[in-house]
């Protein structure tokens, strides 16, 4: 199992924000978190990817790990190329054929000033793939992008998720693109984990 | 109110939003800048004709030739300049690591956030004189004073740098597992780079005054001690022949190296 999570209690402060949570996410399959803002999603994809190891429960991982975030999260003074390379450490020619897979051929000596807000976020998911992680995180990588644009990047995680069967959580508030890319799916709600102490 | 360009977008066609590139290279606006100042510098000696309080460039210029086919002022200058590379790199260095230690670590702040207040109150001369009773009229108590007198100015302006860092960018090279060095140079430095620069240079001019105070007060060799030699003379030629050419070489290392790492760090931002 790529990745078991059990959580008793996550607080901030007074607030407990996620509350008896447990679940494992094995490869290849993709757990949509859905639920409203503010209910504990991107602090759970914290808690998994280690960036917030304050909380009561265990959270096992095995593998490499790769996440999306809901901004590109791009080094600004290093190029699309490096952008890759530097968090990825591939090869030059794995880089240029990640940046073909998402549609960015041609603009890795670019830098990611230069790129369109849709481009960057093709970056920061094709710095994802080129990882080749045992478990993905995406956290809300489609938010307020246009339709087209969305289904665009839809296609294209679909195709790389089927291509490298990583264990993945997908936190999102849209049903519909949960059910385009989720094998299962969870849904955190006010009640369940907003209890105030 | 001000308005803030649009962000330049990639692939969008012709349309740009830099700004008219200017009519002249800002080489040649330097050039006639400094010559405006030597004109001022002449019409101010000539409303004064008296060269024994302030002489002319024509007069400063032709000494300041001498004093360099002599080898005296390499001499001097050589002397200064390796005080303030060696407190430079020290009071930088020194300054850098507590600075972003403090504006990242918010309790370390509290306790040493009172310390940064007393030392940057401390006077310059205070130090330095304290320094020469201390460690003895040397080498060592020079290089001490000056980057005492500097360290919590650059703690100060990095400690500004290290708490403007960028958290997101910090998440993402620990999730994809950026060596510590990697994260140094690619995230880190980068973002400090701008305070860096700053920092740099505005300490590279304090540090040199400084020195000049440190060689005035207590040492044999050095622009500083020449200005202190010729100031009991009443040579206000040679004072201004040693404050000149060291100002002159402040203005190459400028040009030369501040500006172009400037650039060259900054390059991203005009791409």
């Amino acid at each position: 199992m790529s990745l078991q999570v059990a959580i008793r209690s996550k607080h901030f402060g007074a607030a407990t924000v996620l509350r008896d949570l447990t679940f494992q996410v094995a490869r290849g399959e993709v757990l949509a978190v859905l639920g409203p803002s503010g209910v504990g999603k991107s602090t759970l994809l914290r808690l998994i990817a280690g960036l917030d190891t304050k909380f009561d429960g265990q959270i096992r991982r095995e593998g490499r790990l790769a996440m999306v975030f809901q901004e590109p999260v791009l080094m600004p003074w290093r190029s699309v190329l490096d952008n890759l390379r530097l968090t990825t450490a591939v090869e030059a020619a794995q880089a240029e054929a990640a940046l073909a897979r998402v549609g960015l051929a041609g603009k890795g000596a670019l830098f990611p000033g230069q790129l369109s807000l849709g481009q960057q976020r093709r970056l920061s998911l094709a710095r994802a793939y080129a990882a080749k992680p045992d478990i993905l995180l995406l956290d809300e990588p489609f938010v307020s992008l246009d339709e087209a644009l969305v289904a665009d990047m839809l296609t294209l995680t679909e195709s790389v998720l089927a291509e490298q069967r990583p264990a993945t959580v997908f936190v999102t508030h849209a049903r519909a693109e949960a059910a385009r890319l989720a094998t299962r799916q969870i849904a955190l709600s006010v009640q369940d984990t907003a209890h105030r102490a | 109110m001000q308005t803030t360009p649009p962000p330049r977008r990639g692939g969008g066609g012709g349309c740009s939003t830099a700004p008219p590139p200017p009519a002249l290279p800002d080489g040649i606006v330097r050039v006639l800048s400094l010559s405006g100042l030597l004109i001022f510098w002449w019409a101010l000696a000539w409303l004064k004709s008296d060269p024994m309080v302030l002489p002319g460039p024509q007069i400063v210029l032709p000494r300041l030739g001498t004093e360099a086919m002599s080898g005296a002022l390499w001499t001097h200058l050589g002397a200064t300049l390796w005080r303030v590379a060696q407190a430079f790199v020290a009071a930088m260095s020194l300054g850098l690591v507590l600075g972003i230690l403090m504006g990242l670590m918010p309790r370390l702040n509290r306790w040493l956030d009172p310390w940064l207040v007393f030392f940057l109150n401390l006077p310059a001369l205070v130090v330095i004189v304290l320094c020469f009773l201390w460690i003895g009229l040397n080498e060592t108590a020079a290089i001490v004073a000056v980057a005492i007198n500097k360290i919590p100015l650059v703690t100060a302006m990095m400690r500004e740098g290290a708490r403007a860092l960028n958290g997101p960018l910090a998440d993402m090279a620990q999730v994809f597992g950026m060596s510590r060095m990697a994260r140094l140079r690619h995230i880190l430095l980068p973002q400090l780079a701008p305070h860096l620069a700053s920092t740099a240079r505005s300490g590279l001019s304090l540090i040199w005054k400084i020195v000049l105070v440190v060689e005035f007060l207590g040492r044999g060799q050095g622009v500083g001690f020449k200005i202190h030699l010729h100031f009991q003379m009443f040579d206000v030629t040679m004072v201004m022949v040693y404050a000149l050419s060291f100002i002159a070489v402040m203005l190459a290392i400028e040009t030369l190296i501040l500006q172009p790492l400037e650039a060259r760090a900054r390059r991203w931002r005009d791409a």
